[in-house]
């Protein structure tokens, strides 16, 4: 990777060496260990919930959608579970994402880039097409070789080939074919899709998820981190001297040499470094670079090296974690000959915590108080007030009614403004005079003109608040408004 | 040119570019290729763009592109599919009869808000914009009506208006008393102080209201009724009320007298369909003078 130049060996066309390179292929050799295990046991979740989430039912009554995690999009409604959110409430979605955003800081002050070696989409369908192809063409040996061979192509090799694309795009449209079934009832949609009954723009998201995830996990791979993705950019400016990355403890490495050279040394007392320059750790990289360089926009915290170096380090009967989660402070620290220290708590933390914390804590509260009933309330702007025939002054307002339960509503509305004043609400005759009484169907929305009146005989003041009070009647729930009563 | 190339970075072994901003330097590192490829391809893209959008900029017009689209033609489409899924309702409109319009919370709420849309293109000139109204111009939000405020009256009003020269329209007008020489001047002022008292006005002190009675009934009851309670065939409005049209202060009064009055509704029949003016009228009715 980092071999120097001699500038004489620059393929130049000018002054300036070449325009651009081909992608150097990398072929990482698969590894057993603890981050390995921790990889494909996060794989394995991420990718169990993406695939059968939408399968998952959930009981919302008659005539609502029995589907867990939906996005209604035609009728704007989003479910998750025991929750439904309207357009309107759009702002759980952006305190989500402002948790989203702070705990991948968290979790960059903490250990790094984790995100991107575990939990990243990228990684996780990249590791699996990784998988895939090691599965059938064999691990990183034999892979090099494959690659290199000048020779004709066997039925053998071609068969792989086709069989290796063949699961990489299977994996792919099921991966497009799973993301559109978060928008509309899942087993009706499968059933739909399979006999072609399905919208067509169903089709074509899922050709375009297919198309994205076999290019992005199947070529692309790591050159989405290094070339593409914003993420690795911005981490550099939130991580700090206490945020644990993947380092080579070259304090306890260097200089590298032979096992048996090193025994040698160190049976004459000589102090040698644990490096074996085996190369395990570059060679499971799935970024291809080498870590004993140092700290490397390429590489993405996964750990792998860490598990190959500790396979190497059991057979050659060397302490492990000659590479591990650590920082600089701490090798300058053992270089001092003081133990190392690890500040996982440190204010940088404590405050992400305290965001997501109080972010959370605000969302959960809002949504668990918040009212299934709600009013709007909007006073007429042109004219703010009518006189009347009889000297009376009325006010309107458009009334917004919201019912966001799942069963219809009987409701009342009541308004207390001006002394004596009356309600009325155009198109409904109720049966109680001034206190108009409507259904409002469920999960739904009504809007209403409500005129509010004020005798003559008692001139109001120019402005006095007025307030409207919506009361379901079988349950007694309460929601108000207030605007004000204007006098011409 | 200078020679960047013999300028090698001590600590990567690669070539720079030899620029260097505060001793920091930039890596002369070559483009991945599938990135050079891309961005070729978008150039070709372009290409293919100006060939097959309107993209070029001419003297009086613009490459129109092979695939001869149009922003306005989508337009075109657009509303025309708009029209399409608001067909059934507004044939609903169309063959539902106005108090069925009303009594039907989606009709109405189509209604009102087709009714609102038509009466700002068309109605909001004279009347304001919520139908607030102006001097000389009817206020339709309160419950005087000159014509009638029943669904079928304001309706009827909307169809064939008021003194618009259409053969159905609503006829009458206020004399011009003063100018045509029916009322001396004295007995103006008089008539309109009588006018004033009706509605309980203040009245102008010596005014005599026993004449006043007497010029009303012999030139004004003849429309405005005996009890100048107003009369919705002729457009005579009730002057007992709180509400004037063209002010109720006594110059005004006495400027109506002698001048007269006859504003001009237009009819919007043949210039509205059927549905939309039934929406208007249900929009108007619901403005709460509706009776």
């Amino acid at each position: 990777m980092n071999k120097t130049v001699n500038p004489k060996d620059l393929t130049t066309d000018d002054d300036y060496g070449p325009l651009y390179a081909a992608r150097k292929k990398v072929y990482p050799q698969s590894v057993s260990g603890t981050f390995r295990r921790i990889k494909w046991g996060l794989m394995a979740f991420c990718l169990g919930v993406y695939y059968f989430l939408p399968f998952v039912r959930w009981n919302r009554g008659l005539g609502a959608p029995s589907q867990a995690v939906l996005i209604d999009l035609p009728n704007s409604r989003f479910y998750f579970f025991f929750i439904e959110l309207w357009p309107q409430e759009v702002y759980y979605f952006t305190g989500l994402l402002i948790v989203a955003a702070v705990a991948l800081f968290l979790m960059n002050s903490i250990g790094g880039r984790i995100w991107c070696g575990y939990l990243c989409p990228q990684t996780v369908w990249t590791d699996l097409f990784y998988a895939v192809e090691r599965l059938i063409e064999g691990d990183r040996r034999e892979r090099m070789k494959k690659d290199a061979s000048s020779d004709p192509m066997k039925l053998e090799r071609i068969s792989e080939i086709v069989l290796k694309h063949s699961i990489w795009l299977l994996i792919a449209w099921w991966t497009g074919g799973a993301w559109v079934l978060y928008f509309n009832d899942a087993p009706t949609l499968v059933k739909e899709l399979v006999t072609f009954q399905a919208p067509m723009i169903a089709y074509i998201w899922i050709g375009i998820l297919t198309a994205t995830t076999y290019i992005l996990a199947g070529y692309m791979r790591e050159q989405v981190c290094t070339y593409i993705c914003p993420w690795p950019r911005i981490q550099a400016a939130l991580t700090d001297e206490w945020a644990l990355n993947v380092t080579y403890r070259y304090d306890r490495g260097e200089k590298r040499t032979s096992v048996k050279k090193a025994a040698e040394l160190r049976a004459l007392g000589q102090q040698v470094g644990d490096c074996v320059d085996c190369y395990q750790c570059v060679a499971v990289c799935p970024t291809g670079i080498d870590i004993r360089n140092g700290p490397q926009m390429e590489c993405i915290q996964c750990g792998l090296c860490i598990d190959a170096c500790d396979n190497v380090m059991t057979k050659i009967g060397r302490p492990k974690r000659l590479i591990g989660y650590d920082n600089d402070i701490n090798i300058h620290r053992r270089q001092e000959g003081k133990a190392p220290i690890y500040r996982i708590v440190r204010a940088r933390t404590v405050v992400y915590s305290a965001i997501i914390a109080a972010v959370g804590g605000i969302m959960i509260y809002t949504l668990a108080t918040r009212s299934l009933l709600d009013v709007n309330v909007l006073h007429d702007r042109n004219p703010v007030a009518v006189k009347l025939s009889d000297g009376s002054i009325r006010n309107a307002y458009t009334v917004r009614l919201l019912n966001k339960s799942g069963y219809d509503r009987l409701i009342a509305i009541d308004a207390n403004g001006p002394v004596n004043s009356t309600v009325h609400v155009v198109g409904v005759d109720s049966v109680t005079p001034d206190r108009p009484m409507i259904v409002i169907p469920r999960d739904a929305t009504s809007e209403l003109r409500l005129l509010v009146t004020a005798p003559a005989d008692n001139n109001p003041e120019k402005s006095i608040p007025v307030h409207f009070h919506v009361t379901d009647i079988g349950l007694g729930v309460v929601a108000s408004a207030t605007d004000n009563f204007v006098s011409p | 040119m200078t020679d960047h190339s013999s300028d090698i970075d001590s600590v990567s072994g690669k070539s720079t570019t030899g620029h260097e901003w505060d001793g920091i330097k930039e890596l002369n590192t070559p483009l991945p290729r599938w990135w050079v490829i891309c961005f070729y391809l978008t150039i070709v893209w372009a290409i293919g763009y100006w060939i097959v959008y309107p993209a070029w900029p001419l003297i009086q017009s613009n490459t129109t592109g092979l695939f001869g689209y149009s922003s306005r033609a989508d337009v075109a489409v657009e509303l025309a599919n708009l029209e399409k899924i608001r067909g059934d309702k507004m044939a609903a409109l169309g063959t539902a009869s106005l108090v069925d319009i009303e009594k039907d919370p989606a009709l109405l709420a189509l209604a009102r808000a087709k009714g609102k849309t038509v009466f700002g293109d068309n109605c909001a000139p004279c009347h304001g914009s919520g139908g607030a109204g102006a001097k000389g111009y009817p206020n339709l939000n309160d419950d005087d009506w000159l014509w009638g405020g029943t669904l079928d009256q304001i309706m009827q009003t909307i169809q064939f208006g008021a003194r618009s020269g259409h053969t159905k329209t609503h006829e009458g007008q206020m004399l011009a008393f003063g100018k045509d020489g029916v009322l001396k001047g004295d007995e103006i002022v008089t008539v309109a102080n009588y006018v004033r008292s009706l509605s309980g006005l203040s009245t102008r002190n010596g005014y005599d209201a026993a004449k006043g009675q007497k010029i009303f009934a012999e030139n004004c009851a003849a429309c405005h009724g005996d009890a100048a309670k107003g009369n919705q065939e002729m457009g005579a409005p009730d002057l007992t009320d709180k509400i004037w049209l063209y002010g109720s202060d006594e110059a005004s009064l006495i400027e109506t007298i002698s001048q007269g009055r006859a504003g001009v509704m237009p009819a919007w029949e043949g210039r509205l369909d059927p549905a939309t003016i039934k929406a208007m009228a249900v929009y108007v009715h619901s403005l709460g003078g509706g009776k």
